[in-house]
């Protein structure tokens, strides 16, 4: 009657979980076996790596200590991009049991690889992922996570399955049909992408539906950085409580990292995904606590294992306990990515801060886009911003004012002139649910 | 008294206004008046028609952004004089006019004029206590549409 005790309060958890719970030191026995081996697999059946290695002059048995991960070399996402399909599988494709691929908005998407072992692997985490937000058998979750080549739809829904909740694949979009699925079938969790659901509060509120009025008590939200304004809003907006997932298809997809009830960091399911900070401009290691890229090795995928993965994402960790009582690190919520930085002019600008003036123009955050131009020699950043009800106005001289707000905002945040450009909706680009921020068209 | 004004906003660009009009049409949607306030950047399309709820419907599930905004026609001579006596009576008690147009009417050479004021209601007591003829929605479609 495991499954019974872990829906008590008493303390217990869904068996899935345990590993959240291991003291330190059987933790690190785990999770260096796993790492000798994983090091190994890849050495023997992946040639990039191989050969990286052998430049390096490092072998698997070098592998003796934690510590020593610092040795081998890292991947990046245009290695996934080179090998383009299949370079880095370690399996044969008998033993491949399901393909995904990235969205791709430049040039060839990524392939990734699953063998039967490693969907048993994926659907454990997202069991603990969901645990983490205090989901449990009982639950009907809507699934707003596109299903298709992107991992979010498909992995949430095993692991939800898993977990035993029910599962609604409702997938993204027909946000009137999503709100008919939420009232009528007495949905208590959602997951979807964060832009999307505030979205789908919009709509809501214009249909006249009042979601703090519904059983819907979670959301579990990822795929994008969102930031504290954003979580407000929708726990405010829908009266749930919202939670931070991490996660990357170069890794597994959702289910790498997870917020607790506590809110406050992400716990990493670390016996899986080893995860390391490095110096983003010298690769060196950063100890425990200070900011830096988030690196990511795969301790257990067979068909694609993945060392030292350079995820671009800026956090640190966090390895002091957590009051959830889950032994396993946190991780800081993600801001910002370190390829996501542009320069324009000289100056060093994050999406988010452009986010971060929009919000408190409008109280919302409504869809836009950053262009980059070079005219004349001289950099040029353009802001499309989407008309929202909110703000639109019959009186010109009241758009003006709008349009003239926001831009005064960026440019007191950045320091530097943008040309605002208020849009008409759905003019601006999104591909499964993930808006693209930064389009870049500048000849260098 | 009030008459409801569906507001839109347009990109400026070309084709961006032929859009929402031709749904409206494709809809059976008459329009009696309208006007186009525009800048380098964008536009807003405003428009007077008999069938507003339907209209503001029909627009906002094809997600665009429109609103209503409630407006006052006033039934004038169309003669010369005929708006400035309306103006001149407004600027007297100090009604501020965010905007306006004004179309001709089928019937006894009238013409109605559409009215944003920043205070309809005033705008309304005031007008029709120094012998405007403002207009009811009903009337005016009648005169209109016939």
């Amino acid at each position: 009657m495991l499954v019974e005790r872990w829906n008590d309060a008493a303390g217990g958890f869904h068996p899935a979980s345990a590993a959240d719970y291991l003291p330190k030191g059987k933790l690190q026995e785990v999770q260096l076996r796993r790492l000798r081996a994983v090091v190994e697999r890849a050495y023997a059946n992946v040639a990039l790596v191989r050969e990286r290695m052998q430049a390096d002059g490092v072998r698997p048995d070098d592998i003796t200590q934690l510590s020593d991960i610092g040795r081998l070399p890292f991947t990046v996402k245009t290695d996934l991009r080179d090998t383009y399909p299949f370079g880095l599988f370690a399996s044969p494709m008998s033993e491949i049991v399901r393909l995904h691929a990235s969205s791709g908005t430049t040039g060839k998407p990524i392939v990734v690889a699953y063998t039967r072992e490693d969907l048993g692997v994926w659907a454990e985490v997202m069991t603990r992922t969901f645990a983490c937000c205090g989901l449990h058998r009982g639950d009907i979750l809507q699934n707003a996570f596109g299903y298709g080549l992107f991992t979010g739809g498909l992995g949430a829904h095993y692991g939800a399955e898993a977990l035993g909740a029910t599962v609604i694949p409702v997938s993204g979009g027909n946000t009137e049909r999503q709100l008919m699925v939420m009232q009528d079938f007495n949905v208590t969790a959602v997951c979807a992408t964060p832009s999307y659901f505030i979205h789908v509060i919009e709509r809501a509120t214009e249909m006249g539906i009042d979601l703090r009025t519904l059983p819907l008590h979670t959301g579990i939200f990822g795929a994008e950085p969102w930031s504290d304004v954003m979580r407000q809003r929708i726990e405010e907006g829908a009266g749930i409580k919202a939670y931070d997932i991490y996660g990357l298809s170069e890794i597994i997809g959702p289910g790498v990292a997870s917020e607790c009830e506590a809110q406050h960091g992400l716990h990493v399911f670390e016996d899986h995904f080893y995860p390391e900070i490095i110096d983003p401009e010298s690769g060196e290691p950063l100890p425990d606590g200070a900011e830096g890229e988030l690196v990511l090795t795969t301790l257990s995928k067979q068909a694609m294992p993945v060392i030292r993965y350079r995820t671009r994402d800026i956090t640190r960790i966090i390895a002091e306990p957590c009051r959830c009582g889950r032994s396993i690190r946190r991780i800081q919520r993600i801001g910002r990515r370190s390829d996501d930085m542009f320069i324009i002019r000289g100056v060093n600008v994050f999406p988010s801060q452009v986010e971060a003036a929009l919000l408190a123009v409008e109280g919302t955050l409504p869809h836009y886009q950053i262009i980059l131009t070079r005219q004349g020699g001289l950099d040029q950043m353009t802001v499309e911003v989407e008309v929202t009800p909110e703000v639109f106005s019959d009186k010109v001289r009241a758009l003006e004012d709008v349009r003239t707000k926001i831009a005064k905002a960026i440019e007191h945040i950045l320091g530097i002139r943008v040309t605002l450009r208020l849009v008409e909706p759905r003019t601006i680009a999104r591909s499964e649910g993930k808006a693209r921020r930064v389009i870049d068209q500048r000849e260098i | 008294m009030k008459l409801q004004q569906l507001s839109v906003f347009l990109e400026n660009r070309p084709g961006h206004l032929a859009a929402p009009l031709t749904l409206l049409a494709q809809e059976g949607i008459n329009i009696l008046s309208l006007s186009l306030a525009d800048t380098a950047q964008f536009g807003i399309l405003r428009m007077i028609v008999r069938d507003w709820e339907r209209a503001h419907a029909i627009l906002k599930n094809a997600e665009w952004v429109v609103n209503l905004t409630e407006v006052v026609a006033v039934d004038v001579q169309d003669r010369p004089g005929g708006l400035a006596e309306v103006l001149q009576s407004a600027g007297d008690v100090g009604l501020k006019i965010e905007y306006m147009y004004a179309f001709s009417m089928r019937r006894d050479q009238r013409a109605a004029l559409i009215f944003r004021f920043e205070d309809p209601d005033r705008a309304i007591a005031h007008l029709k206590a120094q012998g405007h003829h403002v207009i009811e929605a009903e009337e005016l479609f009648a005169a209109v549409e016939g």
